[in-house]
């Protein structure tokens, strides 16, 4: 295969990659969208095996790691848990952005290279750029899934002058980064390239250790965003455009996915990258309890009364949150909700976007417990029609239906979205305790008149509710 | 009392009798009578007006009006005349010249009348050509407010008329099944019609051609009916292509089955200036319960039914047929209540400054579409709503992206900056690409075009993405950027040859960004056959 008919390879790849995210703006073309981006992908690795920048003494090696890979890739696909998606997602970050360093560092030593002049410049920023993101993207999606799953608490961890410090370690960066530009030998380059990598890898840590749990989806697609990135540098560094084009719309997207998160939680993107909640004061706990403690009181309910409160209903609306991925409730979710929709219920679903740990978690949970998709509605959708709801159930959810939001200009939630359930007739909060949210807000949802407490283990309570329904 | 306010200047407002037969209401109602002084008019009632509504002369006297004997003193003496009815020819031969009359006028159907006031040099506002869809015009919206009184009185007659208790109970001497109430037509006076069947412990049913408005006959406790026809079609079209025969076929079907089952129809079912529709059929009443009920709220316009008698109740193959054409008279108090509430608050708007004199602003949306003779001019029908050039400039901020949020299109990116934010993105923008471009060499240049554009066409893509499908949107581009994996295939062994250093670190590259493709689109798939209807 020569030059052109790669390039042409390329193109096609490109242009398959763009449906492929294009059929995902609907579940029906979804499926055909992942199936564009694979033909995309088979297209472009075949292109590059086959083409005039590998040799066959190379194809060896490559079937040999891409079947080792492929093995392991598949069998985490296979096995994972939905409710452990956002997990997988942030450990392949990882690997991405391992691969993009590891390329560059590649891309350094390479001994072929004949550039000179503003060329090498060039090139040789794209590698420290591309490597400075790689290790960014490694660390932090590492922490990021550590964080996810429970191995690494899931608080901020606020270090006493954080900003400055990372500010010191971008202009150490810089400074470095001068240093390996003006390397003449290859060998004087190495010690500016491995100081910065090591402070990229911290930094990355540093940065995600610093944000909290409930922040976890915007860093998860700022993470996605910045795999893209890398992808891009080792484009430019390896002048191959088919590399830039997928970075650019790897990076584009989870750059949205950010911004669409950030404006769920009515945060600015550099406050939740600046770590914490509710801080910019430096490493001070959210004001717990400083807020007015909301009146009232808190009235606790049993199994049996919520599905008494279930039967007589005739519109119900169920928020679901991360605890009801912690408690995996969502199939009995879906047994109740078959057993009231056979009944003429009007039942349906309002996710918040945050709702879980990643965008679109609660999603992917209902759709695996096989709940259709058009009784899943997003917040905007139905959040006018709680006042004719009887019931708005919570399962385990909290931030996201805290009235606080709106009503208390001094809440560190004030001015996020809510889905209004206190707006419904009645609202069931299922909750293992009254201890707060991620955010550490007291909810006065609680305390309000026409709420209701269903204390315990979010899958417990509801196969409980499910047996007095069925009797 | 505040009577001393420039009674000089002050605009009186008449308050006649109904005079039409049967009419019982009022236009004003004393409690009205207080706040409309408080606005600087003065107030006469003729004597007798609300007496068939329950509101003695005296109470009118309390409230602070003057109570004048005879219709034709009293039109002479007032300014602005208050009516429920349409005036008669005689009436308007009353009118002051150049006076001003406020009342259900219905020009579409009476242009006559219209003429008749043009002559006397009138100013006629007509509370039935309020522009509805303003929202600010709820508050005056008497068509509404006496259809929500009369779909009331309508399930009140219905229970009047039939034999049974509306809820179930049980008692001792045996169990007594609820009424089953089947409603035509959701609009307002079928809206209140459901809300007091359901009350009364009812089971209700209703249907409107309008599907959207079946959350609303839930809400109020009652079970939509769909006609059921849209299956057969397109599928997926529903009710786009409403009405045809096919339509009307399914839904004369679906009558005749609840026309069988329940125990009381009342309908409700108006098309604007024409015969009401004949949805029950006389076929339809032999089949029902005898001791059943229907109550006809469309007689006036020639009923719902085809036995209906306008303006009668009548017992018909064991069914009683209420055609009463007065259901709002019959509740007179309220409606006179509500009508002179709806009455006083246009007044509020006539009258901003509070000085007792009221401006016909023309300008005013609400206020062009009620007036529909002005000094002597007709100025019906109103020309189409202007758009909303006026103040609202900057359209609530916070609102718009909230509700364009969850649209999938590239509106939900492109919500209009404010100008001068724009114009610094733009320069930074400019000061970046000349910096750029000033700098690097050609090659490089090339591989930025195609970087800058491929994060547009990103952008435009992404935006596409139903928020419902987010994750796995993160799968396939996590999947997607293991493209990676070519920049290692590359340095594996290049024709130039390359060190064995290079080649593991290639090789593990592939290996990592291999997981990734594999794992990615796997798990990309497996979640997406998951999300089904």
């Amino acid at each position: 295969m020569n030059d052109g008919l790669a390039t042409v390879s390329y193109i096609g790849a490109t242009i398959l990659f763009v449906l492929s995210l294009g059929g995902l703006s609907n579940p029906e073309t979804s499926r055909r969208g992942n199936l564009y981006g694979i033909i995309g992908m088979t297209v472009a690795v075949l292109a590059t095996v086959l083409g005039p920048k590998v040799t066959a003494a190379g194809i060896p090696y490559i079937v040999g790691a891409m079947a080792v890979g492929g093995g392991i890739g598949v069998y985490a696909a296979r096995t994972v848990q939905m409710t452990q998606m956002p997990e997988l997602v942030a450990l392949m970050h990882s690997l991405v952005g391992l691969a993009a360093a590891l390329v560059g560092f590649a891309s350094y030593f390479d001994p072929s290279s004949s550039l000179a002049g503003a060329e090498k410049a060039i090139h040789e920023v794209e590698i420290y750029v591309g490597i400075l993101i790689g290790a960014v993207t490694f660390s932090g999606s590492l922490i990021a899934f550590g964080k996810l799953n429970g191995k690494i608490g899931g608080s901020p961890v606020l270090l006493p002058g954080r900003h400055w410090l990372n500010l010191a370690g971008l202009l150490v960066v810089i400074w470095f980064g001068r240093e390996f530009l003006n390397a003449h030998a290859l060998t004087d380059g190495i010690v500016p390239l491995a100081v910065m990598t090591a402070i990229a890898l911290l930094f990355g840590v540093h940065m995600v250790m610093a944000i909290g749990g409930a922040d976890m989806p915007v860093v998860v697609s700022m993470l996605n965003s910045y795999s893209g990135w890398a992808a891009a540098a080792t484009g430019f560094m390896l002048n191959n455009d088919l590399l830039i084009v997928t970075g650019a719309l790897v990076g584009s997207s989870g750059a949205i996915l950010s911004y669409i998160m950030c404006k769920a939680m009515n945060r600015s993107f550099i406050s939740v990258i600046a770590g914490g909640f509710g801080t910019g004061s430096g490493g001070k706990p959210a004001p717990k309890g400083e807020a007015a403690q909301p009146a009232g009181e808190v009235v606790p309910v049993t199994a049996l009364e919520t599905a008494e409160l279930l039967r007589e209903a005739k519109s119900v609306i169920i928020v679901p949150g991360y605890g009801m991925a912690v408690a995996q409730a969502q199939h009995t979710v879906f047994e109740i909700t078959k057993l009231l929709r056979e009944r003429g219920v009007n039942i349906r679903f309002g996710i918040h976007p945050v709702a879980g740990r990643m965008p679109g978690h609660m999603n992917v949970l209902l759709a695996e417990a096989k709940v259709p998709y058009d009784i899943v509605m997003e917040m905007d959708e139905l959040n006018d029609d709680f006042p004719d709801t009887d019931v708005a159930m919570v399962i385990g959810a909290n931030d996201i239906v805290n009235p606080g939001a709106q009503d208390d200009p001094s809440s560190p939630i004030a001015g996020m979205p809510v889905l209004e359930v206190w707006k419904a007739k009645t609202s069931i909060v299922m909750k293992r305790s009254m201890a707060s949210g991620y955010a550490g807000v007291d909810n006065p949802l609680f305390y309000k008149d026409n709420n209701r407490m269903l204390f315990g283990d979010a899958k417990k309570m509801l196969d409980e509710v499910l047996a007095a329904l069925k009797g | 009392m505040e009577t001393g306010v420039s009674t000089g200047t002050a605009q009186r407002i008449g308050v006649p009798r109904e005079i039409f037969p049967g009419e019982k209401r009022v236009a004003t109602v004393p409690e009205v009578v207080e706040k409309l002084i408080k606005l600087g008019f003065r107030v006469a009632v003729e004597s007798g007006a609300g007496d068939l509504a329950n509101f003695s002369d005296d109470a009118y006297r309390a409230a602070g009006a003057e109570v004048i004997e005879g219709a034709a003193s009293l039109w002479a003496t007032s300014d602005i005349v208050f009516k429920v009815r349409p005036p008669s020819a005689d009436e308007v031969g009353l009118l002051r010249e150049g006076g001003t009359l406020i009342s259900f006028v219905w020009p579409a159907q009476n242009p006559e009348l219209l003429q008749q006031l043009t002559a006397r040099k009138a100013t006629v506002l007509a509370i039935d050509s309020l522009p509805r869809t303003l929202s600010r015009a709820q508050k005056m919206d008497a068509l509404t407010s006496q259809a929500g009184v009369a779909g009331y009185r309508a399930v009140i007659e219905a229970a009047n008329a039939f034999g049974r208790f509306f809820n179930g109970q049980i008692t001792a001497a045996g169990k007594v099944p609820p009424a089953k109430v089947f409603i035509a037509g959701a609009g307002v006076a079928g809206l209140a019609a459901i809300g007091t069947a359901a009350g009364l412990g009812a089971i209700v049913r209703a249907n409107d051609t309008r599907a959207e408005v079946a959350d609303q006959v839930v809400s109020l406790g009652g079970e939509f009916v769909k006609v059921d026809y849209e299956e057969e079609g397109s599928g997926g079209g529903g009710y786009a292509k409403v009405m045809s025969e096919g339509f009307q076929q399914a839904q004369r079907e679906m009558y005749a089955k609840q026309a069988k089952e329940v125990d009381i129809i009342i309908t409700t079912a108006l098309i604007p200036g024409k015969p009401a529709p004949k949805l029950i059929t006389a076929e339809m009443v032999r089949s029902m319960k005898p001791g059943s009920v229907i109550v006809d709220m469309a007689a006036e316009q020639g009923g719902n039914c085809e036995l209906t008698e306008p303006g009668q109740a009548v017992v018909k193959h064991g069914v009683t047929i209420v055609g009463y054409t007065d259901l709002v008279s019959r509740l007179s108090r309220q409606s006179s209540t509500l009508y002179s509430s709806n009455l006083f608050r246009l007044t509020e708007e006539l009258c901003k400054t509070k000085d007792g004199v009221i401006n016909v602003n023309m300008e005013d949306d609400a206020i062009r579409g009620l007036t529909v003779t002005k000094e002597g001019n007709i100025t019906w029908p109103p020309p189409a709503p202007k758009l909303p050039t006026v103040a609202p400039a900057a359209p609530k901020p916070a609102a718009a992206p909230a509700a364009k949020k969850g649209g999938h299109g590239h509106g939900a990116a492109s919500e209009p900056m404010a100008g001068n934010k724009l114009a610094i993105m733009f320069g930074v923008a400019a000061l970046l690409f000349w910096f750029v471009g000033a700098n690097a060499p050609a090659a490089f240049l090339g591989h930025f075009t195609v970087f800058v554009l491929a994060c547009f066409v990103g952008y435009m893509v992404v935006w596409n993405v139903t928020p419902a499908l987010h994750t796995p949107l993160m799968s396939v581009t996590n999947a997607i950027s293991s493209i990676i994996a070519i920049g290692a295939l590359v340095q594996i062994a290049p024709p130039q040859g390359t060190t064995d250093w290079i080649r593991w670190l290639a090789l593990a590259g592939i290996v990592l960004t291999t997981i990734n493709m594999f794992g990615g689109f796997a798990v990309t798939h497996r979640m997406l056959a998951m999300f089904r209807k």
